[in-house]
């Protein structure tokens, strides 16, 4: 029997929505060991059939027909105390951001205990050891300093094992992880995904993985369920899903992931730098009237050099201070020391009155597409303003904001509207425009990308690769996605801690990388041995 | 397949895309409103609603109960037959006249001390949360302010300065400017750290336009429920001065005047005392309603329980 069998399940959205049903007439199985992928883009309603199994559906959100099977019984239709037993005893899941999954006011042992205290009649020694054994099995270390401390104490790593630890305690039958690794970096997420996988295959778990990253899936899955607004569109073992998908809307999606073959174009260049950073440092100092003083070394003696009409790659996990580096040449902060020469003159030190006339020359495009753009201005107020700030009359700059609009794919009839009624890659098309309104030579994307759907991802990297040749720009891209990189970066230059620790051009950092962080990285890359068959 | 309709087709609408069709929807909003408004013109229509002159008093109809006749004298010295609705104080003035003239003060009282504190709150605020030099000196000040109690201050600058309307509404929005100020300051704090903040930053736009035309815009919603909270404050001090004989001088019909008038004699003619009170609650409550309303439409933290 199937630990859990989805049965034409649909489920309701309010009305007015952009389509009547969040799910429908879904069904899948996951069985005993197995790992079922539920693949899709942002709105597949991946996440909403992941709460109606757990039944934390809110009310505006009913399930109006089909059946959830949890070992043969019916949870869409059992009552709140019913699901409060199956809850960690029989299922349980966990989530994309362990900081706000686990409360903050708790060590994580009580709230492990708590589940125990919960389901079960074991006496408080019982239960401390049970908790010890399961942090142990999760690979923490020191599991007593481990269940004494505070979530907040612990990295994002070692507080998504103990959501693991927690979900699994009890041993449910069924595993439900939504995004659990979307949030860590590449290495943490090699980890954390071993991990799963190894307890899955001890206690026989079945797993439903919910994921948008292809790379995840291929490492992960036994067979892959593919959500298109709210439709089953593909559901099949995960060779047959990844290298002969049969609908059209799963070639697209593995058709747009990128690989991490680099891209073969010549990356030499004889024209003039247009920025070079010499031995770039920032140091945030933790200042209090009382008690030490202490210094944080975000970024290191960075010297990099960027060319006209090529595009550097800096690579790095988060806090690696890839995006310091970013902020110091645009100068949103000041650096601490090193030069910062734009066409050979240093802006390092320059006063804001200084600076202005040469901020129109750095443009920047941000991650988080919802962000970026002011809610309160029309899209043509956003792509005007640089213009107007440097003395362009209005109807030149709007002029020019029509042509942008053209040269990013954007209709130039619909400046007149507010960012909310565009797409998160609209957003970011409109964000480019914007940038590009200055007349930049140098423009650099902090994770320009990386809040986008895979497809969405894909155009908008072509996007900017156009634009480049185009304008013949110098581009600064900062990642922490290799795939990314490999496709797009001619050099590029790893972080780790503050600091630079391999630079080069992108083929050869790619093919044989050097520094032991850089291989570690593309170990940790996932799916990396995984050949996808895109049509 | 065609990626455009794909990206479409996945956008998520904003929660500002209807926000003035949700607040004229809400009930709260609604009925506050729709108080507000009746006395809004009651306040403009008060001398064609059977009223006589405020200040007009009469001894032979002194402490009369409501709804009985008498007469009062005009400033011509001319006698004429009245009916007191609202009865009469000891002065022989006529409450209803009184109190309708008084829904004047109040409101203007209200509307102008919210007004004057939001619009010194946002610039300080502004200030303080985007000029860092000028942010701590600023805040202490701001902290020294709120150290003393509000209706201290009020009362001791309307005795610096003498009872009138322009100063009683100085004297109550003055307290108010620092929670104001706080306020924006938090808004702003998280608002600067947004990444349109930063790419106008990079595009060149100075200072005061950022200040301006990119946080100001966003702090609107929260500053407008804030408004309503220190109108409702304000009416409600405003009787308290007058109550205590510190407001505006006794001949000038307010709620609170009208109250104070009428207490040594509380236990004979508690309407005195009793209808200018009705009338101070549901003005309160209305604006409450209002802000409420209003906070739970247009704040988007709330929004996204709806």
């Amino acid at each position: 029997m199937s630990v859990l069998e989805v049965r034409g399940l649909t489920i309701a959205l309010p009305p007015g929505g952009d389509r009547r049903e969040a799910a429908a007439n879904v069904s899948f199985t996951v069985d005993r060991g197995e790992i079922v992928c539920l693949v899709g883009e942002s709105g597949s309603g991946k996440s909403v059939i992941a709460q109606a199994i757990m039944g934390l559906l809110p009310a505006t959100l009913p399930v109006t027909a089909g059946e959830i099977l949890l070992e043969g019984e019916d949870v869409a239709r059992a009552g709140a105390p019913r699901l409060r037993q199956l809850r960690a005893s029989r299922m349980s899941m966990i989530f994309q951001e362990p900081m706000t999954a686990l409360n903050p006011v708790m060590t994580c042992g009580d709230q492990i205990d708590e589940v125990l205290r919960e389901h079960t009649q074991l006496t408080a020694a019982e239960r401390r050891g049970k908790i010890l054994d399961i942090v142990r099995e999760v690979a923490l270390p020191e599991p007593e300093r481990i269940v004494a401390s505070y979530p907040h104490q612990l990295s994002g790593g070692q507080r998504q094992r103990i959501m693991i630890a927690m979900a699994l305690v009890l041993e449910p039958a069924l595993l439900i992880a939504d995004e659990p690794t979307t949030a860590l970096d590449v290495t943490t997420q090699a980890q954390i995904l071993k991990l799963i996988q190894d307890l899955q295959k001890r206690h026989g778990t079945g797993v439903l993985f919910i994921t948008h990253d292809f790379g995840v899936v291929a490492d992960v899955a036994h067979r892959v369920a593919v959500l298109r607004l709210g439709k089953l569109v593909e559901l099949g073992g995960k060779d047959e899903v990844l290298k002969r998908p049969r609908h059209d809307y799963t070639r697209m999606l593995i058709g747009a992931v990128p690989t991490l073959q680099p891209h073969g174009r010549s990356a030499e260049g004889a024209t003039e730098p247009v920025l070079r950073t010499v031995d770039l440092c920032k140091t945030y100092h933790d200042r209090g009237w009382f008690g030490r003083r202490r210094e944080v070394n975000a970024v290191q003696d960075v010297s990099i050099e960027i060319r006209r009409g090529q595009t550097l790659g800096i690579v790095g996990e988060s806090g690696s201070g890839k995006s310091t580096v970013a902020r110091c040449i645009i100068r949103l902060i000041d650096p601490t020391s090193g030069e910062v020469r734009l066409h050979g003159v240093d802006i390092a030190r320059m006063s804001a009155a200084e600076l202005r006339p040469l901020r129109r020359r750095v443009q920047i495009v941000f991650q988080d597409p919802y962000r970026s753009l002011n809610p309160r201005r029309t899209v043509l107020e956003a792509v005007i303003e640089g213009p107007l700030n440097y003395g362009v009359p209005r109807h030149q700059a709007i002029e020019r904001a029509r042509e942008l609009m053209e040269l990013v794919r954007m209709d130039p009839g619909s400046m007149s509207r507010y960012p909310h009624q565009f797409s998160g890659g609209q957003r970011q098309r409109i964000c480019i425009a914007r940038a590009l309104a200055q007349e930049p030579e140098l423009l650099i994307a902090d994770e320009a990308v990386s809040a986008l759907d895979v497809s969405v991802q894909a155009q908008v990297l072509e996007l900017l690769e156009d634009i480049r040749t185009r304008l013949n720009l110098a581009m600064l891209f900062i990642t922490h996605d290799l795939r990314v990189a490999a496709q797009i970066c001619d050099h590029v230059a790893v972080m780790s801690q503050g600091r630079i620790v391999e630079y080069g051009p992108a083929a050869e950092v790619f093919a044989t990388p050097r520094h032991e962080y850089t291989r570690a990285l593309f170990e940790a890359a996932p799916g990396r041995d995984f050949a996808f068959g895109a049509a | 397949m065609n990626l455009q309709t794909l990206s479409v087709e996945s956008a998520n609408v904003a929660l500002q895309a209807n926000a003035w069709a949700r607040v004229r929807r809400n009930w709260s909003v609604r009925i506050g409103g729709a108080a507000l408004a009746l006395l809004v013109i009651i306040a403009v229509a008060a001398p064609w609603l059977g009223t006589v002159d405020p200040t007009l008093f009469d001894a032979a109809s002194r402490d009369l109960v409501p709804g009985q006749a008498g007469e009062i004298t005009t400033l011509d010295g001319e006698i004429i037959k009245h009916k007191f609705l609202f009865g009469s104080d000891s002065f022989g003035r006529d409450i209803y006249s009184r109190v309708m003239y008084g829904t004047r003060v109040s409101l203007a009282v209200g509307l102008l001390a919210a007004m004057l504190s939001l619009a010194f709150g946002i610039v300080s605020g502004l200030s303080a949360g985007y000029l860092r030099w000028i942010d701590g000196v600023l805040m202490r000040i701001m902290d020294g302010l709120m150290a003393i109690p509000a209706i201290l201050i009020a009362i001791a600058l309307v005795a610096m300065w003498r009872g009138s309307l322009t100063t009683v509404i100085i004297a109550i929005a003055i307290p108010e400017i620092p929670r104001v100020t706080r306020l924006v300051r938090s808004l702003v704090l998280s608002i600067r750290e947004e990444p349109y903040v930063e790419a106008a930053v990079a595009l060149g736009t100075p200072t005061w336009k950022i200040m301006f035309g990119h946080i100001l815009p966003n702090t609107v919603a929260p500053l407008v429920v804030q408004g309503t909270y220190i109108c409702a404050a304000a009416i409600l001090v405003e009787a308290i001065l007058s109550f205590l004989g510190v407001g505006l001088p006794p001949d000038i019909p307010t709620w609170g005047n009208i109250m104070a008038e009428g207490r040594p004699q509380f236990n004979q003619y508690p309407h005195n005392i009793f209808i200018p009170g009705v009338f101070l609650a549901i003005t309160v409550l209305a604006v409450n309603i209002l802000g409420d309303g209003l906070r739970d439409t247009l704040d988007p933290k709330m929004a996204k329980r709806v």
